[in-house]
């Protein structure tokens, strides 16, 4: 791990909380599609990435989301989630003849087919985990699972977007 | 037991994630009183000042409408102060002071907000250092707006109406009959009016204000009108929509009123052992 990847990392983490907390958290279309791109942050880690560190990553990232949504606690839960299973996920999608070393997950690695199944699950995960701790107490299920559904689509939409703009072959950002 | 420890070590991931999940559930439930801590909230002094810079940026392009807002108000507030204008040869008689208002007015920018989710909170641009209290009643020109939850040195955190846990004590204006409001957390134009008895007769389109019976807000604060009267199923009570007078999607600028009385209504309803619903 040299310094250039170092910086790397840290940038693209101030750079997804900042998209995230100023323009994002605004962006909520027909009321019920969130878009919490930050996620693709944890998702796009290299996939040596261990556990541990993805889990203080995602810690840190998902206070720091929940201070700007006044969710205390809430995005953090969800995506403490997914950085614990991410690992096992990736291990299970290990197409024949294994990862090259020092991989990024994205779309333009691995192809569409794979990124489909490796993020679609994921993020689905979380927006249940989300929506359903954030709604406790009401008794709203019809449209916490429109929110669930119409976030995931919209987040993974965006996800591709984002990595065909702003993303390079083999290396990040 | 180096066998226990070894265990433990290849379970080191995993105990990692429950803890820090622990954390964050502690969080979550601590945070849900009403008045919680404000160290981990928008209205900490680094979340404070990005939101108010980012503010500062987006508040631009509002600048139109909320000028046509204050210019609205302020025709309103001179039509009512011409009321209250002395004519030259009237004899003035003042009341017994204890019926003065004790309601004390403050403005504050909103320097976030949401609207979508389940819990919303608002942001405001003022804390502790101009005089922000937790538990001061936040309104704008429309309508009722939230209630603060929680302050720092320079700002302060607001739960919004479109909180699934704020009750707001209200009475339909023409009739006098009470009730509570409370979000059900589907649109945010439209909340419920809780605990009307079936026996009363409500009109659709009646307004709904606040009543003044909880100490928070004054008395006549417009919330909505009336938009939907159901039987609903609970035996009791009717099942009403109401459709709020406050625009959530632009709310700009806020009053916060502060009962200057609140403590000694608290202390009165304590020490004659009567429950304040703090609504």
């Amino acid at each position: 791990m040299n310094a250039n990847k170092i910086f790397l990392l840290v940038g693209g983490f101030i750079i997804y909380l900042l998209v995230q907390i100023l323009v994002l958290k605004n962006l909520v279309l027909f009321g019920a599609a969130f878009c919490f791109l930050y996620i693709l942050y944890l998702l796009l880690l290299p996939i040596e990435t261990k556990t541990i560190p993805t889990l203080l990553i995602a810690f840190v990232m998902g206070l720091a989301v929940d201070l700007f949504y006044d969710t205390l606690g809430i995005h953090t839960a969800s995506l403490l989630t997914i950085a614990f299973i991410r690992r096992p996920w990736i291990k299970i999608l290990t197409p024949t003849g294994g990862y090259d070393e020092d991989l990024q997950p994205s779309l333009l690695n691995m192809g569409f087919g794979w990124f489909t199944t490796y993020s679609l699950p994921l993020l689905i995960i979380f927006n249940s985990f989300f929506f359903f701790i954030e709604s406790m107490g009401t008794d709203l299920f019809v449209p916490v699972v429109q929110k669930i559904i119409a976030s995931a689509i919209f987040v993974f939409v965006m996800s591709i977007i984002v990595q065909l703009l702003f993303y390079r072959r083999r290396r990040g950002l | 037991m180096q066998r226990i420890l070894l265990f433990l070590y290849s379970l080191r991931a995993f105990l990692l994630f429950i803890l820090l999940e622990v954390i964050a559930i502690w969080l979550i439930v601590s945070y849900n009183t009403q008045q919680g801590s404000v160290f981990f909230n928008s209205s900490n002094q680094l979340s404070g000042k990005i939101l108010g810079t980012k503010n500062n940026v987006s508040e631009y392009f509002s600048l139109r409408e909320v000028n046509t807002r204050l210019v609205d108000t302020n025709a309103e507030l001179l039509a009512e102060l011409e009321m209250y204008r002395k004519p030259a040869d009237s004899v003035f008689i003042e009341l017994d002071s204890t019926l003065m208002a004790s309601f004390e007015f403050k403005g504050a920018k909103v320097i976030n907000n949401s609207i979508r989710l389940s819990q919303n909170h608002l942001t405001l641009n003022k804390g502790a250092n101009q005089g922000i209290k937790p538990g001061m009643g936040v309104f704008n020109g429309q309508g009722v707006v939230g209630r603060v939850k929680g302050v720092s040195d320079n700002f302060a955190t607001v739960i919004s109406l479109l909180h699934t846990e704020l009750l707001v004590s209200s009475k339909i204006e023409s009739t006098e009959v009470f009730g509570s409001i409370k979000w059900d957390g589907a649109s945010p134009k439209n909340a419920k009016l809780l605990y009307v008895p079936r026996h009363v007769k409500v009109q659709v389109g009646d307004k709904i204000v606040t009543s003044g019976y909880n100490a928070v807000f004054p008395e006549g604060i417009a919330i909505g009108k009336i938009l939907e009267v159901n039987q609903g199923t609970d035996t009791n009570y009717l099942d009403i929509t109401v459709e709020l007078s406050t625009d959530f999607t632009r709310v700009s600028y806020v009053y916060l009123v502060e009962n200057t009385i609140e403590a000694e209504l608290d202390s009165l309803y304590i020490n004659s052992e009567l429950i304040n619903e703090r609504q």
